[in-house]
Order: structure tokens, then C-alpha cells, then sequence
């Protein structure tokens, strides 16, 4: 007992101190999540279209893509964005190069998220919108995937809360995020699980506010059913 | 020839090894009332969907209006636009209200003023008694409610044929009745109606010609009286001496 009060004050002096460079570190994972999760989607949905399309070369362009990076872990992408991004723009950073890959290997995954969410979109809906005579681009925005999004929506959150997760491999290469400050603290005064514990709430209630906040969205988005 | 609307000419089609279409060759003429009878897994039902290219011909060509629409050179959404289809699941959009299915086309592909295509819209709801419904969602509808709603989809583009995929057969019968209640009023009004359907009677009274599509070809055809009172194939008999 008295050992847990020891350590819970320690942890309270520890973020007193290093407060700000936690915080720091909040806004680097904050704004590579965000970054990621919008291009991730942006890309993602791209790649899904691609894939499903009846162009064979693109289709198979993607496939490829989709299995290659959900096929290999993460670190070792990152680790190819690393040293490989300078060699091809020598200007680029290192929080850049790890964005990137970050990007990419987010975005496989979410290109099967939204594959699979149109394929479980009625195929009479498809007729239904060919049968009136609606354009390629109409039927998709205004028939499938209204549609799709309501099956897409659920997995997109796990993976968002992922994606979030997943910033802190940036920590690897000392990219500033939650874990790299920690890493800083930790080396700085030797107090690696109270460290680690401070993060650790942090990680937890910002995937707490974004699951509940996809929650609400869901169910706006179901209002129709 | 002026008149024919539709002509196909020995349309094949196969999924994968199961031929189900093995050569159809017939003509739908200007206000003509057809209708196409015949056994489960015959290809009357993939014979209908051929006409406006929802399943692609293995071989053979389907002209409208003189106009080879198994080309790949035209445009076939601008084909389908002039070609009504009634499916048997409704497949009403369940994302949009009643009266957004309806002004959806004919506001994004004909460009029609919104004002003018929701009173479009309203008269023909009227049409069918559905005016009440305007700003429901598909899901509050019965089956006969959604059935007519598609219907009236269909007919805000203002198609030169209507096609009906066994509009009735996922009804429940209390409300079957009110559905072929307004395809019969469409075939008095003169559009020209290609129906798929199992309900013998129905198809009796509207046709000008029946078809008796089975294995493939079109067995037998002619005018209703001689289809249901002399069939002369074995299979018309056969078919007709179990259903009536």
C-alpha cells in the first residue's frame, strides 16, 4: 500500500515537472493521427475503388498494395520509409518519411474496410440505380454509398482507434510523439513505469473520447433504419 | 417496321457452363402488352434483363429503336433511361424518402428544375395513392406500398417501355391486387409492358401476345386465347396443366 502511494506521488511529480513535454508530445500524436487517418481514408477509399473496378491493371495494382502491407508488420514499413524516403526526396524529414508510411500502410487496411462495406450493399440496389439510368458516379454517391457507410462505419472506428495506436511506433525514430516523450522523461530521470503510466492514461482517454464520439455518429447514421 | 420498339436477335446467355439463354428472337412493337410465362430457371427472367443490358448477352444483340444496344460504342445509361424496370424485391432506396426516390433521376440525369420533378412526382404518387407517403422513408412502406412506389420510379423518367420482373411473386396476397391494379391501368394508358409473371389470369387479361419461354427458347407464342385455351408445344401443355 504505502509502496503505491509512493509511486502515485512520484508519477504526480513527474508530470508536474515534465508536464509540458507530455503535452508536446499529445499534440505530435494528435496531429500524425489525424493526418494519417484522413489521408489513410482518403487513400484507402481510392485504393478500394481501384481494386473493385473492372480496369484489370489498376485492379491488380491494388490487390498487390492491400497484400503487401497488411502482409508485413508495421515497424519493418516504417523502417523502409525511413531509409528509403531520403533516398528518393533528399529533402524530406524523418516525422515526414514516418507520416508517410504511416499513410500507407493505414490506408490497406481501411481500402478493405470500404471494400468489404459496398460489397454488402444490396445488389438489387445496384440494378435498381443501373435500371433508372443513373450515371456511374451518381449511383455511387447517391445510392451505394450513403449505404456503404453504414457498414463501413463501425470497422473504420476500430481502425481509427488503431491508427492512433499505432503513432507510437513513430517512436522508433525518435519522431515527436506520445512514446518518444517518454522515452525523453524516462531517460532523463530513470522512472520508467510511472512514465509509461502517464502516457498510458493519456493514450487511453483520448481512444475513450474518439469510441465514444464514432459512437455517436453511428447511431445518427442509422436514424433511417 | 416503324413500330417495333424492341428487337432481339438470337440472344445467348451463358453463366459460366449453364447455357440458360440459347438463342431468342423476337420483336416488342410500339404499345404491345407482353407478357412472359413459363417454368422456374426456364430464362424468362434473364431473357427481361437482357433488354436493358443488366446481364450482358454472351452472344447475339438486343436493338432498341433500331439501335444495336449490345454495342459497346453507345452509352447504355442513356438507353436505360428510356427503359422502366419493376424488380421483384422492390428495390426502393432505403436511404432517401419517398419522393426522393422518385425526383432522384430525373433531377441528376434529365436535369430537371426540383420544383418541377417533385410535382411530377406528386401526380404520379397520386396516380398510384401513395400521396400521403411523400416524405416517408421505404421502411414505414408494405410490400404492395413499396412495389407501387418503384413502379412510380420508374415511370418519372418517363420510359418509352416498362419492364416487370415478377412484380408480385414476394407480395403477400393480400396486396398483389393492388399492385396489378396499376400495371393495368399503365397498359390501358398505352405504354408498352413487358411482364414477367407467374399470375396466369393477369397475364391472360392485359396481354396483346404471350411468350412461353423455357430452356432457354421461347417454346410457343401467340395470343393469350390460343396460349392458355390450345397450346399446341408439349411443354406449354405440360406447364399450363400444372399452374391453371
Amino acid at each position: 500500500m504505502e509502496n503505491l502511494i509512493t509511486f502515485f506521488t512520484k508519477m504526480g511529480k513527474l508530470w508536474l515537472k515534465y508536464d509540458n513535454v507530455f503535452l508536446q508530445g499529445l499534440i505530435g500524436t494528435l496531429w500524425i493521427s489525424v493526418v494519417t487517418v484522413v489521408l489513410g481514408t482518403v487513400l484507402g477509399t481510392i485504393l478500394a475503388l481501384m481494386r473493385m473496378g473492372k480496369f484489370k491493371p489498376t485492379s491488380l495494382l491494388a490487390k498487390a498494395y492491400i497484400e503487401v502491407f497488411r502482409g508485413t508488420p508495421a515497424l519493418l514499413q516504417l523502417y523502409f520509409f525511413w531509409i528509403g524516403m531520403p533516398k528518393l526526396i533528399p529533402e524530406i524529414n524523418d516525422t515526414q518519411s514516418i507520416v508517410t508510411g504511416l499513410v500507407i500502410s493505414t490506408a490497406a487496411y481501411i481500402a478493405e474496410i470500404i471494400r468489404a462495406g459496398i460489397g454488402a450493399v444490396d445488389k438489387g440496389q445496384w440494378e435498381a440505380a443501373m435500371s433508372i439510368g443513373l450515371s456511374k458516379k451518381n449511383m455511387m454517391t447517391r445510392v451505394i454509398l450513403p449505404q456503404a457507410v453504414k457498414n463501413i462505419l463501425p470497422a473504420l472506428g476500430n481502425e481509427f482507434i488503431s491508427t492512433v495506436k499505432g503513432t507510437s511506433l513513430a517512436s522508433t525514430f525518435f519522431v515527436g510523439e506520445l512514446m518518444t516523450s517518454q522515452r525523453v522523461v524516462q531517460s532523463a530521470t530513470y522512472l520508467a513505469l510511472h512514465s509509461l503510466t502517464i502516457v498510458g492514461i493519456i493514450y487511453f482517454v483520448l481512444n475513450f473520447v474518439l469510441s465514444k464520439g464514432l459512437l455517436i455518429i453511428e447511431r445518427r447514421l442509422t436514424v433511417s433504419d | 417496321m416503324t413500330d417495333v420498339i424492341i428487337r432481339t436477335e438470337n440472344l445467348h446467355k451463358s453463366f459460366g457452363k449453364l447455357e440458360v439463354l440459347k438463342g431468342i428472337s423476337t420483336e416488342i412493337r410500339r404499345g404491345e402488352v407482353v407478357s412472359i410465362i413459363g417454368p422456374s430457371g426456364g430464362g424468362k427472367s434473364t431473357f427481361l434483363r437482357c433488354l436493358n443490358l443488366l446481364e450482358e448477352p454472351t452472344a447475339g444483340h438486343v436493338y432498341f429503336e433500331g439501335d444495336d444496344i449490345t454495342s459497346k460504342k453507345i452509352d447504355i445509361t442513356k438507353y436505360r433511361q428510356r427503359i422502366g424496370m419493376v424488380f421483384q424485391n422492390f428495390n426502393v432506396f432505403p436511404n432517401m424518402t419517398v419522393l426522393e426516390n422518385i425526383t432522384l433521376a430525373p433531377i441528376l440525369e434529365k436535369k430537371i428544375p426540383k420544383k418541377e420533378a417533385e410535382e411530377q412526382a406528386m401526380r404520379l404518387l397520386e396516380r398510384v395513392g401513395l400521396s400521403d407517403k411523400r416524405d416517408e422513408y421505404p421502411r414505414k412502406l408494405s410490400g404492395g406500398q413499396k412495389q407501387r412506389l418503384s413502379i412510380v420510379r420508374a415511370l418519372a423518367m418517363e420510359p418509352e417501355v416498362m419492364l416487370f420482373d415478377e412484380p408480385t411473386s414476394a407480395l403477400d396476397p393480400e396486396m398483389v391486387k393492388e399492385v396489378l391494379n396499376v400495371i393495368r391501368d399503365l397498359t390501358k394508358s398505352g405504354m408498352t409492358t413487358i411482364i414477367v409473371t407467374h399470375e396466369m389470369g393477369f397475364a391472360r387479361e392485359i396481354s396483346d401476345r404471350v411468350l412461353f419461354i423455357s430452356d432457354g427458347i421461347i417454346k410457343e407464342e401467340g395470343s393469350p386465347e390460343i396460349i392458355f385455351t390450345s397450346p399446341r408445344d408439349p411443354a406449354t401443355i405440360r406447364f399450363l396443366s400444372m399452374v391453371l
